[in-house]
């Protein structure tokens, strides 16, 4: 990736990420998962997909579908920044006058499907994904799917039957946060060796570092991994990421926080160490 | 003309069919030479086929998909329920077996609470044959809407030609100042033998084929509880959430001289067995079903 570019997509993040925290006010959202999947929309978004705002029924267009769909502010912040909706939209987060919810729907324009019962995606991606072979278009299809939604069985049901129809035009894309609602992933159903897992499903299994976006785009770019196998891409990331008092705790998993609250926070993304939030007054659900 | 030949003559002539399967072939055994790669077989796999049937009407398909009535209302119920009723998309769900025509199976593969669940989903439609004439004629209005949809597959030849079907009319076969019987899919059937009987007792007997149960024909039943002592609903189904409860929830509201009795199955599955030892035990030949209401007049 080219310097300019990098500068550009990593100022992008730093938008999403600001409008991740704005939304946690008046109710709160699901901030810590929402924050560990920016840059792969960030870059999914801008580089990758094939997704003309102006043209969003288009059959040709490339879809992506957030099975984990309590991320959403991510989505948003980041349809925003693009052009998708208008960024004051977001200020309208929880509101009856406007369909900014805790979970996707469609809206929202750019929104494919909508979600929130965690395991549904893969399926009705892998619909779409077969449409596509059928009617010999090479779109692609991408899922983001949860870590702690791997323990639905229907995400390896789905992947079953995607491998059998020898789908390499979908692509599931894992927001490796390490974390389910309230505990680790490796302490209540342990996903490990997850790659092997995927593997074994008949997948083409690639794992890298979600926060880099050079290796975002060096592995995206390869895509499809295979001449007939589904896609998996495991992306490590850290939950509550660019913000330490969020990072990686397992009691901020959804939290709503007052005006001046999110002030510290921006300051805190920013790099202020000092706005670090220590209290344990955070509403968290 | 049958189910299977309609199914394939219709998605033939028009491309946005995809006919597709849980791996219950018993219905489309000829579909998959003939429709090629419009024909799609998920394996045993119920919620994937129901996503996939979303992500494909998504695109503008309209999947017929199929698997026994059970698995296909319940273990996939809450994918039809999120992913095909909240976004309103024409997913048409051909359940086989359901009711008594389970027969000898038992209680895993009984689908008697179907018509209630699927009901309870916004926008969903539920339609009931009487039998593969019945089927064959509702079938086409149903697959070129663009709701979704659960069909009740009775393939069973029936004895009586079925007048034309029409979304949300009852097809009205007797009217009677006595009583009259509301039913709907297989006990049809028997319900119409069980007529003939009452006839002969000198009753004066109406008979109503409900058929389509979602949207349903509320005028029909509030005429019928208008102009007859006693109505009658037969169903093979659970007593709570099926037609008893539907003329209950149209009546509710309305003045009715007509006394409501409900024949259905009460907090407990049927017993298994060979069709004819079901209806005898359940109480629903022609026989039982003539004495059961000649008890209520």
């Amino acid at each position: 990736m080219t310097k300019n570019k990098l500068a550009a997509l990593t100022a992008r993040s730093l938008k999403v990420r600001e409008h991740i925290i704005r939304m946690t006010a008046g109710g709160g959202c699901f901030i810590g998962a929402s924050l560990s999947c920016v840059e792969l929309m960030v870059y999914l978004y801008s580089e990758l997909l094939n997704i003309d705002a102006d043209d969003l029924q288009n059959p040709a267009r490339d879809y992506l579908f957030l099975s984990k769909g309590h991320d959403v502010p991510a989505l948003y912040g980041t349809l925003a920044e693009l052009g998708f909706i208008e960024t004051s939209r977001l200020q309208q987060h929880l509101q009856a006058a406007d369909s900014i919810y805790w979970h996707p729907n469609r809206n929202i324009p750019g929104v494919e499907f909508h979600s929130g019962s965690l395991g549904h995606l893969p399926a009705v991606a892998a619909g779409v994904a077969l449409d596509c072979k059928l009617k010999d278009q090479p779109n692609q299809v991408m899922v983001i799917t949860g870590d702690g939604e791997l323990n639905e069985g229907s995400v390896w049901e789905s992947l079953l039957v995607a491998n059998a129809y020898q789908l390499n035009n979908l692509t599931i894309i894992v927001d490796r946060n390490q974390f389910q609602a309230n505990i680790r992933t490796e302490e209540l159903i342990p996903l490990e060796p997850l790659a092997d897992k995927f593997a074994a499903f008949g997948c083409a299994v690639r794992t890298i570092d979600g926060h880099d976006l050079d290796q975002l785009e060096a592995t995206f770019k390869t895509l499809p991994f295979s001449d007939n196998k589904v896609n998996v891409i495991i992306a490590n990331t850290v939950r509550g990421k660019g913000l330490p008092s969020i990072e990686a705790r397992a009691d901020r998993w959804f939290c709503a926080f007052n005006d001046n609250e999110i002030l510290q926070l921006l300051e805190e993304l920013h790099g202020n160490k000092e706005a670090f939030i220590e209290s344990e007054s955070l509403t968290v659900r | 003309m049958n189910y299977e030949e309609l199914l394939v003559q219709t998605a033939s002539a028009d491309e946005r069919f995809v006919v597709m399967t849980a791996e219950n072939r018993a219905l489309v055994r000829s579909a998959p030479k003939l429709l090629g790669k419009r024909f799609i077989d998920t394996g045993i796999t119920e919620q994937t086929m129901i996503g996939m049937a979303a992500g494909l009407a998504l695109r503008g398909r309209i999947p017929v998909v199929h698997a026994l009535a059970p698995f296909l209302t319940m273990r996939a119920y809450e994918f039809i329920r999120t992913d095909v009723g909240i976004a309103h998309l024409p997913v048409k769900l051909s359940g086989y077996i359901p009711g008594f025509l389970s027969d000898g199976n038992g209680p895993t593969h009984q689908a008697i609470e179907d018509v209630a669940i699927m009901r309870g989903i916004p926008g969903m439609e539920v339609f009931c044959p009487a039998d593969e004439d019945d089927l064959v004629r509702m079938l086409p209005a149903i697959w070129q809407s663009a709701a979704p949809s659960y069909v009740r597959i009775n393939h069973k030849p029936g004895a009586y030609t079925h007048t034309d079907f029409e979304k949300g009319k009852a097809e009205i076969i007797s009217e009677g100042s006595d009583v009259t019987i509301l039913t709907y899919g297989f006990l049809f059937g028997q319900a119409l033998e069980a007529k003939q009987l009452l006839e002969k007792e000198g009753l004066s007997v109406g008979l109503v084929n409900m058929r389509s149960l979602k949207p349903v024909d509320e005028a029909c039943i509030i005429r019928c509880a208008a102009n007859s002592k006693l109505v009658v609903t037969i169903e093979d189904h659970f007593q709570t959430g099926g037609l008893y409860s539907i003329v209950a929830e149209t009546l509710v509201n309305q003045p009715h001289k007509a006394t409501i009795f409900p024949m259905a199955l009460k907090e407990r599955w049927f017993k298994p067995g060979l069709l004819s030892e079901v209806l005898a035990f359940e109480g629903f030949t022609p026989n039982a079903i003539a004495a059961t209401i000649l008890k209520q007049l």
